[in-house]
């Protein structure tokens, strides 16, 4: 239905630092994002230093349920369950982000390209993307992994490649929106190069829409990386990761210590929460249309 | 000021008995929840509707005379709520209606059409599925013959073919096709009211025609009242009885048509009626009367300018465009590979050829799908042509291929304002922004004092407010985006300019201000103009020379006077008779006058 | 005849999607760093068997001809020996399918028949309670890792409650499987006539089946919900109102068709996630399907189960993808022939 209010607003522009406040503030859920988000982002860095056992000293007090001395209480070797949990914040976060950083660079300028310039170069990368999703996301992962070898980085990769097709999709769709657009045509009438006005002007306009799938797509590759150390792919033992945590307390969960299972699963599904939440509050502070 | 509407006793009635209103709205009001509190879109109105009678309801954007009919009809979204007020049927309060009775109400005895025909259709539907449903819901029909009734009811709104088009979905349909059938099913079940919101909004000008005489028709035929809602007045004008102006939520006058065109009061009215663009013999006489311009004798500059230009032989043309064309090549299928035949291909331009001399305007008008957008783009060096030349100032611009242009050195003298305000200015950058881009790209410009000071004369050529260049386009109104769009085009002062329906999203009333701002362009920096448009009204007022253009050809051109008095070709007198014919409104003498009649304030 | 050339042209359009699968799992497989001989002979290899294996799979031949190869074997089925198992990969695969399939289908069913009506419901009554659970299940279901909740529910339902069988399996160590007619438990066990069988299966089958519902559950939830939002505020639907039209007829054949549309689109891409997503639920549960056969081939680096495991996957996808283009088609008009 047609907008049956239509009011000019009035009112000059604020600076983007209070937008930014205003666009925290206003809304409760912003709010509680970007809290948790902080909690996340300062655990990560400065966890590490902060905990108070070792979190790969094994000790002989294995399986104690969660006491004073021990939050989390411990594992099967004796670890610090708590102190595990901590510092296997910044492993996850750098894996994700890593991965979703890789393929959104990626993903969005090659979407982008395909886009703008339509023709041959469109169709060929279209099918390069749809080749990609006819795989199983997780299964083509499993898979990379396997060829190239069980590290840590190549999880990174193999993450990075089967998110990509959600950027390139995303973005060609939002410049082929645009490509046609009054203001683009005046672009080019003004003399602007087809390169300026891709990445310079179409992109940026893209972007408040592609925060929400940004932020998404962090939570799910969280998960991703988690579920493949959950099935033993890239990180090891003794390392400590949420993922894998979970598979070592999988077996002790079936006899009653819930403890091993819980504690990571719940930090690892905050996490995925957090970035679940954020994707909304990042799109007010990007768009300028929220701007009053 | 609120007037309330009641039809005076014996007015329109045979038997001279004081007819009675079919539908009566009281004191209505209508409030919105939004965002930034409660918008009262209706405030206070009263109407009244008698039976067999056409009334227009007419007011620009934000006037509320789309809400008044869904608030009548139980159509309200969410956030909407009647405050006030009563809308009496037959002697029910239609307002506080339970949802059951209504429900009965819409279709059978009171019906709406809207605007945007192909959206207002269910595409996963057949057409004659969903007409059946509107006649087995009100027992119109069983489920037996829903199918012929249904084929009848496409007869009636003078479809062709109706029995295949009754298996039709509304994406194989055009426009003009699917208000027909939308049509069809409000008449379904012969209501006593019609109302139409913008039925003809977004239609051609000749389709416009036959909807708005099949409405009349049919409504006729059956004794029907219709309230026909517009943001047109010369629409209003031709097609309704009375006519009710609203502003700001309020009714500021109403009265009959000849009456409101001839002898119109309340000076929104005066204002609406002297912008809305039929017979008006100069641009100036648009605006209203408060706004004179200073110079008696800018009225004849035009015209100089037309009589200068053709006499000059030793001048160059600013274009000439030669035996061009457009062909776009279609998508290769498989039964193309089999059959070992070319892939189709469709002529948007089919070798048309035109020149525009120094200082003038000369306009481009065709209907939809005719190809003057495809032909403007060429021009502008957006699109390359498949055939022909293009000649700017006598040089072969055709030839250098359009990534190449943008970089070119006549890239600032050909420049473009485009049809949508909202959609030609880029989301992310302020008024200013958007304007100083050619500068730095086109003119050179680096010196951030300098380029802020050109900014600042060139928002001061157009009109826009200083304060206002730090905006967003959604901050700004129509107009004053529409004032942008412009500033930025001429920054690189150009020497062609070429106005792709520069007007047509706009108010009317913003639409005489902008008309005559082009105006006052044109005479300061001798530009030429390439006028792009549907509306035949507006070019008259515009253009010195006009381009008709039809199916990728031009089926005539010559001077504007002389075309649009003695048309030719078989298509621009269709055009010409097309377009709504109002009653006719006061000629220019009173402008002439330059006194300042009322002092109030006027916005746009 | 329209509909039938329409399912022919996505068959013919399926092709180039199989031809670059089989191109990256041949890829995958042979032109990575690294010596493929050494993945395929173990790592309990020798240098002589590796030789061995390298002259046995072709493995110094060029790229081009190794492709010709793999494309031989393909056709007649052949995708190597597993090694932790000695068998066939193909007939291991064709024997734990059905399980697999059994517990994605099961999950799927039960997810739609959540989803839907919540997403419906939650449209149609906007911001009611049921509104307020659609968007707390939407949002708390996209951050719950599967092998979690499996792992919980398990927790819970066996350990604490006692409800739940352990999660050791199809069937309870008591009972000998049903006689095999299609693979299916539920199904063999019901054509048998067997009910305690029947019903040993569908408790075992319950906890997978619920976990990777609910993982499901979120996408279609929220598509469903917003689909009906969208259509229930379009141009049409208010046409239809503004002729009289009863509300259950105006929800059921304007709007909820209507919604059907993009709901179905969402499928393809659930089904992605749910086959990823049955590999991590069947270890938790371990269930003997594909998924635990592929992780065990992982952690052995069985190269060739892992090579095989990618390709299956990656056609049963396909398949599926296909189904849902062509009820898409059939149920919308819009979708040309030549398009």
């Amino acid at each position: 239905m047609a907008d049956q209010t239509d009011i000019p607003t009035a009112g000059n522009n604020t600076s983007f630092l209070a937008h930014m406040r205003y666009a925290i503030v206003s809304n409760p859920v912003t709010l509680l994002a970007m809290t948790l988000f902080s909690v996340i982002i300062l655990t990560a860095v400065f966890g590490p230093y902060l905990v108070p056992y070792d979190p790969l000293a094994s000790t002989s007090q294995a399986l104690i349920p969660p006491s004073w001395q021990h939050w989390f209480g411990t594992d099967h070797l004796g670890r610090d369950v708590f102190s595990r949990v901590v510092v296997a914040t910044r492993l996850d976060l750098t894996i994700s982000v890593s991965a979703v950083a890789l393929s959104f660079v990626v993903g969005t300028s090659l979407g982008g390209i395909a886009g703008f310039w339509g023709g041959w170069l469109d169709s060929t990368f279209g099918r390069l993307m749809d080749t990609i999703m006819a795989f199983p996301l997780f299964v083509l992962a499993m898979g990379i992994v396997a060829a190239s070898g069980n590290t840590v980085q190549n999880v990174v990769i193999a993450t990075a490649i089967i998110n990509l097709p959600f950027y390139a999709r995303v973005a060609r769709a939002e410049v082929v929106v645009r490509r046609q657009a009054g203001w683009v045509q005046a672009s080019q009438l003004a003399g602007n190069g087809p390169w300026r006005i891709l990445f310079g002007r179409i992109l940026p306009n893209a972007l408040p829409p592609m925060m929400v799938q940004i932020s998404l797509n962090m939570g799910w590759a969280i998960l991703n990386a988690a579920g493949l150390s959950f099935i033993g792919l890239g990180v090891r033992p003794p390392t400590a990761e949420w993922g894998i945590m979970v598979a070592e307390g999988a077996g002790y969960i079936v006899s009653g210590q819930w403890w091993l299972v819980l504690f990571p699963g719940a930090a690892l599904m905050l996490a995925v929460f957090t970035f679940n939440l954020l994707g909304d509050g990042l799109r007010d502070i990007v768009d300028p249309q929220r701007r009053t | 000021m609120n007037q309330s509407m009641h039809t005076p006793s014996g007015t329109g009635q045979p038997n001279g008995s004081a007819p009675t209103a079919l539908l009566k709205l009281e004191n209505l009001s209508v409030d919105f929840q939004t965002r930034r509190g409660v918008v009262h879109a209706v405030k206070d109105i009263s109407l009244s509707l008698v039976r067999g009678e056409t009334l227009g309801v007419v007011g620009e954007s934000g006037s509320g005379k789309s809400v008044t009919s869904y608030a009548l009809m139980g159509l309200l979204e969410r956030a909407g709520r009647v405050s006030a007020g009563k809308a009496v049927y037959t002697g029910i309060d239609l307002l506080p209606t339970q949802e059951s009775t209504m429900r009965d109400i819409r279709g059978r005895e009171m019906s709406m059409i809207f605007q945007n025909p192909r959206a207002a259709l269910n595409p996963i539907r057949t057409v004659g599925a969903q007409i059946a449903d509107v006649l087995l819901q009100h027992n119109q029909c069983t489920r037996q013959n829903a199918r012929t009734k249904a084929i009848e009811a496409l007869k009636r709104v003078r479809i062709r073919d109706p029995e295949q088009r009754v298996e039709a979905y509304p994406f194989e349909l055009s426009g003009g096709m699917c208000q027909r059938v939308v049509i069809a099913m409000a008449l379904a079940c012969q209501p006593r009211i019609l109302i139409a919101d913008e039925p003809t909004t977004g239609l051609d000008v000749t389709t416009q025609r036959a909807v708005m005489e099949l409405v009349r028709d049919l409504t006729q035929a059956n004794g029907m009242a219709t309230i026909l809602i517009t943001h047109d007045l010369g629409l209003a004008g031709e097609y309704c009885d009375r006519v009710a102006i609203m502003q700001s939520g309020q009714i500021v006058e109403s009265g009959s048509a000849v009456q409101i065109f001839q002898h119109p009061t309340h000076p929104y009215t005066r204002k609406l009626v002297k912008a809305t663009p039929h017979g008006a013999s100069h641009v100036r006489d648009l605006l209203p009367e408060q706004i004179i311009p200073v110079e008696a004798n800018e009225r004849n500059t035009a015209t100089l300018e037309v009589s200068s230009a053709s006499n000059t032989q030793h001048r160059v043309p600013v274009l000439e465009v030669i035996d061009l064309k457009r062909s776009f090549v279609g998508k290769r299928t498989l039964a193309d590979i089999v059959a070992r035949r070319p892939t189709a291909s469709f002529e948007a331009v089919k070798g048309i050829s035109f020149d525009i001399w120094p200082g003038e305007s000369v306009g481009l008008v065709g209907e939809s799908g005719c190809g003057k957008s495809t032909t403007s783009s060429m021009v502008m060096r957006l699109l390359d042509p498949t055939h022909g030349s293009i000649r700017f100032k006598g040089k072969d611009i055709s030839l250098i291929r359009r990534q190449s242009f943008v970089h070119h050195e006549m890239r600032g003298a050909l420049q473009m304002v485009f049809q949508d305000p909202t959609d030609s200015l880029n989301p992310r950058f302020s008024a200013a922004d958007a304007i100083a881009d050619p500068l730095k790209r086109l003119m050179g410009m680096s010196n951030a004092v300098q380029i802020e000071q050109r900014v600042m004369e060139l928002a001061d050529m157009v009109g826009l407010p200083g304060h206002l260049l730090s905006r967003l386009p959604h901050q700004l109104s129509g107009g004053q985006k529409a004032r942008v769009g412009i500033a930025r085009a001429i920054a690189s002062e150009p020497e062609l300019l070429i106005l792709d329906e520069p007007t047509a999203a706009l108010d009317v009333s913003v639409q005489a201000i902008v008309l005559n701002l082009l105006v006052d362009l044109r005479i300061r920096t001798g530009m030429a103009y390439l006028f792009v448009s549907h509306d035949l009204e507006v070019v008259r007022l515009m253009c010195d020379r006009v381009i008709v253009m039809r199916a990728g050809e031009i089926v005539e051109q010559g001077v504007t006077a002389k075309v649009l008095a003695n048309p030719t070709h078989e298509y621009t007198r269709a055009l010409l008779s097309a377009a709504p014919r109002p009653p006719a409104a006061p000629v220019a003498p009173d402008a002439q006058n330059a006194c300042v009649i009322e002092s109030e304030t006027n916005h746009a | 005849m329209d509909r039938v050339l329409v399912v022919f042209k996505r068959l013919l359009q399926a092709m180039p999607t199989v031809f670059g699968i089989v191109v990256i799992t041949f890829l995958l497989t042979r032109a990575l760093p690294g010596d493929p001989a050494v993945f395929f002979a173990g790592p309990a290899a020798t240098p002589e068997s590796i030789a061995e294996i390298r002259t046995e799979l072709g493995l110094d031949q060029p790229l081009p001809v190794q492709f010709g190869r793999y494309l031989n074997d393909l056709s007649r089925g052949e995708l190597g020996a597993s090694m932790t198992t000695g068998q066939p990969v193909i007939q291991e695969l064709v024997t734990r399918l059905p399980a697999s399939l059994e517990l994605t289908l099961v999950a799927l069913v039960l997810s739609l028949c959540i989803a839907l009506p919540l997403g419906v419901l939650a449209a149609t009554k906007q911001d009611s309670w049921i509104d307020q659970l659609c968007r707390f299940v939407v949002t708390a279901g996209v951050s719950l890792p599967t092998f979690f909740t499996g792992l919980l529910l398990v927790y819970i339902f066996y350990y604490l409650l006692g409800w739940a069988p352990p999660p050791l399996g199809r069937l309870d160590i008591l009972y000998l499987s049903p006689p095999h007619v299609t693979g299916f438990y539920l199904i063999d066990a019901l054509i048998d006539g067997d009910l305690e069988v029947f019903w040993s299966s569908l408790k075992q089958l319950a906890l997978p089946a619920i976990t990777l519902a609910l993982f499901t559950l979120a996408p279609l939830a929220r598509m469903t919900r917003a689909a009906m939002l969208q259509s229930l505020g379009s141009d049409y639907v208010r046409t239809a109102r503004a002729c009289g039209l009863t509300y259950p007829k105006v929800l059921r054949t304007y709007a909820l068709r209507n919604a059907m549309l993009p709901v179905i689109t969402t499928l393809g891409m659930v089904f992605s996630f749910s086959l990823g997503a049955n590999v991590l639920v069947e270890k938790v549960f371990s269930w003997p399907g594909i998924g635990s056969f592929a992780i065990e081939a992982l952690i052995a680096s069985d190269y060739a189960a892992v090579q095989g495991f990618v390709l299956a996957m990656a056609l049963l996808f396909v398949l599926l993808n296909l189904c849902v283009d062509l009820i898409y088609t059939l149920v919308d008009p819009r979708v040309k022939i030549d398009g």
